[in-house]
């Protein structure tokens, strides 16, 4: 063997035994929002919100893709399904010229938006349905939300389950506050009386049984963000 | 240096993808499974798994995809300039009888082996087929990432379930064609220590 060879080998296992040592010390898997995950995380959001295009539309799918009756998935973190508190109705805040609170008849009075899209869960599985709501930035036009709010908090009484997106995806088009499912109003499982439904987003970002929407300037976390899971979580 | 890179990569890539099945063990979307899949609802066992649950399992998925992506890039640029390809890459109308005569020598239907230069046939469509493979992960995986965004890309594969089926299977061949890459690895020692070293020169 030529002599040459013997430093590009030691470099390669000086190399080796550096990558070893750095994955083990910064990937920790109960905490991947930290350390070399958490930085790779955070160039992933920025290569997501940099391929994510505001004018491209999930497809819209035919009535024979509905997923069958009593098979789409209905997640919830509280112990038992969350049921409508009495006189709910949604509060709107945070950097908007006219904050307030919407009842369920004042937001179909806004106007609807249908769409029967691909729900794509964290999990891997997926789901489609049609719903039918009004756009997230319907009410936003309606509220006279700031410009400066490049965030959008959602919040509910699903045992403080909540989100936040970014403004781009929650603009979307198909971003919907959803108040009806395959042509009914919402049953408990999915969300009644108001849920977030999306096109762009992994399911756990689409928050239901909504409270509150607030437009803000920062990202304000979530439920499962918080747990670990990725905060933009685009599709 | 990038050849053998690609252990611990897919190595990674693999644990972390497998942990990821379990959150949901099933190919097919809800209510309609496919009925081809042997292994409806069985998790992928323990000691192939990495990530300890679903949000480690991807924060490692998708941060290491970019290295093995990384490294697959450096290498067929490497093949391109080098023009490697030339002798590595298989080309139909050059290698596919010496594939099959090779084949048929190792079946033991031909006494002895065809002529050849560095590589055979065979090795080269090994060889190109997982390169191929390799690409159709990342492709797969890209689909399923982005299924709305990459939409296109999505359809192409037939959609995103069956781009999950898809990436699932090209696991499970590349798997096949590493250990068996590594067996005869061991068999054969010195090629080890010349694929470490870079190994002599042929031509030299």
């Amino acid at each position: 063997m030529p002599r040459h060879r013997l430093p590009s080998l030691l470099t390669r296992r000086a190399a080796l035994l550096g990558a070893t040592g750095l994955t083990a010390s910064a990937c920790d898997s109960s905490r991947p929002r930290e350390g070399f995950l958490g930085a790779m995380e955070r160039l992933n959001a920025r290569a997501q919100a940099a391929l994510f295009d505001a004018r491209r539309l999930a497809p819209e799918l035919p009535p024979e893709e509905t997923t069958p009756p009593g098979k789409f998935p209905e997640y919830f973190v509280s112990d038992t399904v969350p049921l409508m508190p009495a006189g709910w109705a949604l509060q709107v805040g945070g950097m908007v010229a006219r904050p307030g609170v919407l009842s369920l008849e004042a937001l179909q009075r806004l106007p609807r938006t249908d769409l029967r899209i691909r729900h794509h869960c964290v999990e891997g599985w997926s789901a489609v349905a049609s719903w039918h709501g009004v756009r997230m930035s319907e009410l936003a036009r309606y509220v006279g939300a700031d410009a400066r709010a490049g965030y959008v908090e959602l919040r509910s009484f699903d045992a403080g389950y909540s989100s936040s997106w970014d403004r781009p995806s929650a603009f979307h088009p198909q971003t919907l506050l959803a108040y009806g499912m395959n042509g009914q109003p919402l049953t408990p499982g999915h969300g009644a009386p108001l849920r977030l439904y999306s096109g762009v987003k992994l399911g756990y970002k689409m928050v239901k049984y909504l409270t509150e929407v607030n437009f803000l300037p920062e990202p304000t976390g979530g439920y499962w963000e918080d747990r670990g899971y990725e905060w933009f979580a685009g599709v | 240096m990038a050849h053998w890179l690609n252990v611990p990569l897919l190595l990674i890539m693999a644990g972390s993808g497998l942990q990821i099945l379990v959150a949901y063990p099933m190919l097919g979307p809800k209510g309609r499974p496919y009925g081809w899949y042997p292994f409806q609802g069985v998790p992928p066992p323990e000691w192939a798994r990495l990530g300890d649950w679903l949000a480690g399992a991807r924060h490692w998925h998708f941060a290491f995809a970019w290295f093995l992506v990384l490294n697959g890039v450096a290498y067929v640029l490497y093949l391109a300039l080098s023009g490697e390809w030339r002798r590595r890459l298989f080309l139909p109308r050059r290698d596919a009888r010496n594939a099959l005569s090779t084949l048929a020598y190792y079946l033991r239907l031909r006494g002895h082996a065809p002529a050849q230069g560095l590589y055979n046939g065979l090795q080269r469509l090994a060889y190109t087929g997982t390169l191929a493979l390799g690409l159709l992960a990342v492709l797969s995986g890209l689909a399923l990432y982005k299924p709305v965004q990459l939409g296109a890309l999505t359809a192409l594969l037939g959609g995103y379930d069956a781009a999950r089926a898809v990436h699932l299977v090209v696991l499970a061949l590349l798997a096949l064609f590493t250990v068996g890459h590594i067996a005869l690895v061991l068999l054969h020692p010195r090629s080890l220590a010349e694929m470490v070293s870079g190994g002599r020169k042929p031509d030299a």
